[in-house]
């Protein structure tokens, strides 16, 4: 694999939180239009590995880069949001009083300033392209019921919407399916793969059926760093993954 | 539509009011059935000036959860600036008679003026100020304090830490301001005698007339996509970091404009009460402007003038009635509306339409 390959390069990352080492020498590397999985027990690390990445946590010592030469530990969250990494978060949070619509608005990219909000008039091609990310999370028919009305599913997908929306290059992706019915979990693993298409892909979960669902490679996080990677049918066979993970 | 009807109700209301209480006024003879007293006037532009304070208050509180308990000390700053203009237009009708110093100064054994009072006898520098030294301070502060993300309770501390250091600053004789007595004996405004009928009648107008205009930026602002964001921003700051957004300058714009308007609230108050003191600084106002907004129902801007009408014309009646037990009231009233009408008075009517 050669260097401009790579999206996402972590090298020997850690954290630590009061002496509890969450991040334990790290190491990831992601490709352009990859998708992964990370699996891994509580405390593993893989939300404050998330929280590295989008610039809500420092880390004490490594390496974090985006494309090939952006250092993301020097740049604070908005910033690595305009770079085009986009998060959803383990709970949905959407803008709840806010529309379906509205909601979509706010998340598409575009000047984030004052200056411009206070005088931006929705255009036709803001309509279509929020019309156009309606129709792929499937809310077309919920456009404007407020947030905080929609089901939790319908909350996760209106949360990936707004991710769509953002046009990111990588979309972080924590616990999609956390308290979906089977049927939306599927239906998830669908939507995920389709965004894979044009986009990198992080999906952190817990729900093992979904993983598999996926298909992609698989990176086991425990006590911090990395124990074992490769397809899930690999992981699921190391004994490593299975004494602290699987086997019990 | 419905939005619409409180729009007009609450702009024909805060001019029309006020407007005809003027006419009645200057029209009719004294004695006569429909005559309004003068006093009247002075009391109706002095609850306009607490209602745009107010409004001032809900565009932070109520759409940015920016909850200021230092609000009055904008407020205060540009009523000192237009007090300082009026005091400028005494002249030598002073006690002492000095064309230059404002009376408080010859009593200090002042010899000259200070600088910073330098250009308050011209009434455009003095408007300009009323302005800039509310907008200028809410800039540093709010730069300060949201760049850190100091947010909630802490920041609602130090904006009543803010106006408690400008209370105890303003009483000092030294400060230049007149100390505990403030400024007082105003005699005219562009030339026009402060105490006239005519000159009560045109600045109680004049009051509504700002009023309407603050009230008519808030809903701009609110309705916009900054207001959409704003309100995101109130209800979770960190997620607008991760979509790209900069929480901390859509708080620092709308609190600058909230600092602004109730300078200009301030600078209204002024003449219409005749005097300015360090009180205004006193914390406890801050909080009273928080209740009126309260009561009125936060985040509905016209529910702030309302409000802070409705509570300052519960004060006045109280104050002459029971002076003595005017603050158990009001923090019954406080008490009641967070219990029982948590979006205040326009919830009230909200729930009937939607009864209907």
């Amino acid at each position: 694999m050669s260097e401009a390959d790579t999206l996402l390069y972590l090298d020997g990352v850690t954290v630590t939180f009061d002496g509890f080492r969450a991040l334990n020498a790290l190491s990831l590397v992601l490709e352009k239009g990859e998708m992964r999985a990370v699996i891994g027990p509580n405390g593993a690390g893989k939300t404050t590995m998330m929280d590295v990445i989008t610039g809500k946590t420092r880390p004490d010592t490594g390496t974090v880069l985006f494309g090939t030469d952006t250092d993301l530990t020097k740049v604070d969250e908005p910033a690595i949001a305009a770079l085009g990494i986009g998060r959803k978060f383990q709970k949905p949070t959407v803008f709840e009083p806010h529309t379906v619509w509205d909601n979509l608005l706010l998340a598409l990219a575009g000047d984030r300033r004052p200056r411009f909000s206070l005088w931006a008039k929705e255009t036709a091609a803001e309509r279509e392209k929020i019309e156009s990310v309606l129709e792929i999370v499937r809310l077309k028919d919920h456009r404007d019921r407020r947030g905080g009305d929609l089901s939790h599913g319908q909350k996760q997908w209106l949360e990936i919407g707004m991710l769509l929306a953002q046009e990111p290059q990588l979309l972080l992706v924590d616990e999609p399916v956390a308290g979906m019915t089977d049927a939306e979990t599927e239906q998830t693993a669908e939507l995920l793969r389709a965004i894979n298409r044009t986009r990198s892909v992080v999906v952190v979960e817990h729900d093992m059926a979904f993983v598999r669902a996926l298909d992609v490679k698989v990176t086991v996080l425990h006590e911090g760093s990395v124990l074992s990677d490769g397809s899930i049918d690999h992981v699921s066979a190391d004994p490593r993954v299975i004494e602290v993970y699987l086997g019990r | 539509m419905k939005t619409d009807r409180t729009l007009w109700l609450t702009l024909s209301l805060t001019f029309g009011i006020p407007l005809v209480l003027a006419v009645l006024n200057q029209v009719t003879e004294a004695g006569a059935a429909l005559h309004v007293p003068t006093y009247v006037l002075a009391l109706a532009g002095k609850y306009l000036c607490f209602a745009m304070l107010a409004l001032a208050v809900d565009l932070v509180w109520g759409f940015a959860g920016i909850l200021s308990l230092g609000h009055a000390a904008f407020f205060a700053l540009g009523g000192y600036a237009m007090g300082m203009y009026l005091m400028r237009q005494i002249g030598t009708r002073g006690v002492y008679g000095n064309a230059m110093l404002p009376d408080f100064m010859v009593f200090l054994g002042w010899k000259a003026l200070p600088w910073y009072w330098y250009g308050f006898e011209w009434f455009p520098f003095a408007i300009l100020m009323a302005v800039l030294v509310p907008g200028l301070l809410a800039m540093g502060f709010g730069w300060l304090a949201f760049r850190s993300r100091v947010t909630g309770v802490y920041l609602s501390i130090i904006t009543q830490a803010l106006t408690y250091a400008l209370l105890l600053a303003f009483f000092r004789n030294d400060m230049g301001f007149g100390g505990n007595n403030g400024l007082t004996d105003f005699k005219d405004i562009l030339g026009f005698p402060v105490q006239a009928d005519a000159t009560r009648a045109v600045l109680l107008v004049t009051s509504a007339l700002f009023l309407c205009l603050q009230f008519l930026v808030a809903r701009f602002v609110v309705g916009s996509r900054f207001g959409k964001m704003l309100i995101a921003v109130r209800d979770t700051e960190s997620r607008t970091r991760f979509l790209g957004y900069r929480p901390e300058s859509y708080k620092l714009v709308v609190w600058v404009l909230s600092a602004v308007t109730a300078g200009i609230g301030g600078a209204l108050y002024v003449p219409q009460v005749g005097i300015i003191n360090p009180s205004e600084f006193a914390p406890a106002n801050s909080i009273e402007a928080v209740i009126w907004v309260a009561v009125g129902g936060r985040g509905t801007l016209s529910g702030a003038i309302l409000g802070a009408i409705l509570v300052n014309f519960g004060k006045t009646w109280f104050t002459g009635a029971l002076p003595e037990f005017w603050l158990y009231a009001l923090g019954a009233l406080f008490i009641f509306v967070t219990l029982f009408l948590p979006k205040g008075v326009m919830g009230l009517f909200a729930m009937r339409r939607t009864r209907t």
